[in-house]
């Protein structure tokens, strides 16, 4: 209906190209940038920041996470540092990140990295504290101690929440990847987004929009396929 | 006084005794505690203890809330710090808790075989939930077992370890009376193949009775009485049981016993009195 408006609008010059570009065209553009392999390309620049960011900021949070999750003194030192952290935003970093690391690859992942750390760290260590202590205690008069101990029993218990976590900092690396690759992006889905705005195509900045947010989309649906696989144990409120 | 005497018998593993080797003095005990203190700030919880258990020997637990039998349990366990006090126990040692304590996330073969670490762990998980009557439960996760099942896979999961020394901590509380029953008769054939020393914390004096060998009561931190049960497995509630039950309860201060004679070792002052 809503689509079918907008066409029309278009259609009877109600909505100049130049504010927005009918479906149709945003259908077309779409098609033809697929095709001419521009859009592909680009995605895949943006996509690849994204998971190196992620990946930096599993590797950081879950370490962290750990650390502060299972001992005191890690809370100690660990966790007022990450909620100073948490207070500022993440994107007022990107002024520092670029004296810093210039306008290359590097702040934008750096942004990635710094933004997404912070949701998975938060629910790890919650899921760390939350472990039931009774199940503990069964495995540790079991024999099992240290590191069997976390693999066994701490990792698969804070699970659900670790996944809490990644979902949502998926979601904050496609909102970080926005406005990183405003910096002097050389290609990436930013880049694209950036070059329409000089020439005013507004089909092709729709068509971006678009993308990021079937990332978005995708990302969840990822997510959702990891914990259908790895809680299958879960006995589930609402039948799948 | 009369004091009935206990038989006595060398421990035997090809036996299925009728009445279950009592403390025997030539073989060494498989639990040993001796003057044994907990103490959690000022309240004392365990206080001075002494206790003895002879290999394969069946021995139940029962105490009033806060008598200590949880602390007694998990010193027993390993779960708590002894410091430097005078605590024997088998080096394997598993325990059987209230609530089946399965790890959700592992199936339920996973779970009995956690912490082994030889290979054939499966065959070894395998043949235990066998020996449960589980055989068919395998690859479930523990979230669809009932509560019977649970127990049930808690058990074979301490005695996959073939323990020298089995801990049960009220483990059949939770569940149904018919359940429960069924659950009594599985504990028994187990003890008989496996033959762990075993003791058995509970709430409900019938369940010692017919299980055990010997019912101590803890009261304030001490075995306040110690009752040594000579009657055949399987135990039917007669005239004699009900007398071993009277006492026991009066040891608890449920009623008031009905007389003083009887097998009845008391410690009112925390002496031994033979």
């Amino acid at each position: 209906m809503l689509l079918a408006l907008w066409e029309l609008g278009s259609r009877f010059g109600l909505i100049p190209e130049r504010v927005l570009a009918a479906p149709s065209t945003v259908a077309e553009t779409f098609w033809a940038l697929t095709v001419s392999g521009e859009l592909p390309a680009n995605l895949l620049v943006s996509l690849a920041r994204a998971a190196a960011g992620l990946a930096i900021a599993l590797a950081v949070a879950v370490s962290l996470g750990l650390l502060a999750g299972l001992s005191r003194w890690g809370e100690t030192v660990v966790d007022p540092l990450m909620q100073i952290k948490r207070t500022i935003p993440s994107l007022a970093l990107t002024p520092l990140f670029i004296v810093w690391f210039g306008i290359g690859e590097t702040p934008k992942i750096a942004l990635i990295a710094v933004a997404t750390t912070f949701p998975i760290y938060l629910n790890l260590f919650a899921g760390v504290r939350g472990i039931d202590v009774r199940l503990v205690e069964a495995a540790r008069s079991f024999g099992l101690s240290g590191w069997s101990l976390v693999r066994e029993v701490i990792l698969p218990g804070a699970l659900p929440s670790f996944f809490v976590g990644l979902r949502y900092a998926l979601g904050v690396s496609v909102l970080v990847l926005v406005v990183a690759e405003q910096i002097n992006a050389q290609a990436g889905l930013g880049h694209l987004i950036n070059n329409a705005r000089d020439f005013m195509r507004t089909d092709i900045i729709v068509v971006c929009l678009l993308v990021y947010a079937l990332l978005g989309l995708g990302a969840d649906a990822l997510v959702r396929t990891l914990e259908r696989r790895a809680l299958a144990w879960r006995p589930s409120l609402v039948e799948q | 006084m009369v004091q009935p005497r206990i038989r006595r018998r060398a421990f035997d593993t090809a036996a299925v005794p009728a009445v279950a080797p009592s403390a025997s003095p030539s073989i060494a005990p498989a639990v040993k505690l001796n003057g044994f203190v907990r103490q959690f700030g000022e309240n004392r919880v365990i206080d001075g203890l002494d206790l003895s258990i002879a290999p394969g020997e069946f021995v139940a637990l029962l105490g009033a809330s806060g008598s200590g039998k949880t602390t007694l349990l998990r010193t027993l366990a390993g779960l708590d710090p002894v410091g430097d006090q005078d605590v024997t126990t088998p080096s394997t040692r598993a325990v059987v808790f209230q609530d089946a304590r399965l790890l959700p996330w592992k199936k339920v073969w996973r779970n009995v075989a956690l912490g082994l670490k030889d290979k054939d762990v499966r065959a070894r998980a395998e043949a235990a939930l066998k020996e449960v009557g589980l055989g068919h439960r395998l690859d479930a996760w523990p979230s669809t077992l009932s509560g019977g099942e649970a127990q049930r896979t808690a058990l074979a999961r301490a005695l996959v370890r073939e323990p020298g020394l089995l801990l049960l901590d009220e483990p059949f509380a939770a569940l149904d009376a018919l359940t429960r029953l069924k659950m009594h008769d599985l504990v028994l054939n187990l003890w008989n193949e496996h033959r762990p020393a075993v003791l058995l914390v509970t709430h409900d004096v019938d369940e010692a009775i017919s299980l055990a060998d010997r019912v101590l009561v803890l009261n304030k931190g001490r075995i306040a009485a110690e009752e040594h049960i000579a009657l055949e497995r399987p135990r039917a509630p007669d005239a004699r049981f009900q007398a071993i039950r009277r006492r026991l309860l009066g040891h608890l201060g449920v009623e008031a016993p009905a007389s003083h004679e009887g097998a009845l070792i008391a410690f009112p002052t925390g002496e031994a009195v033979q």
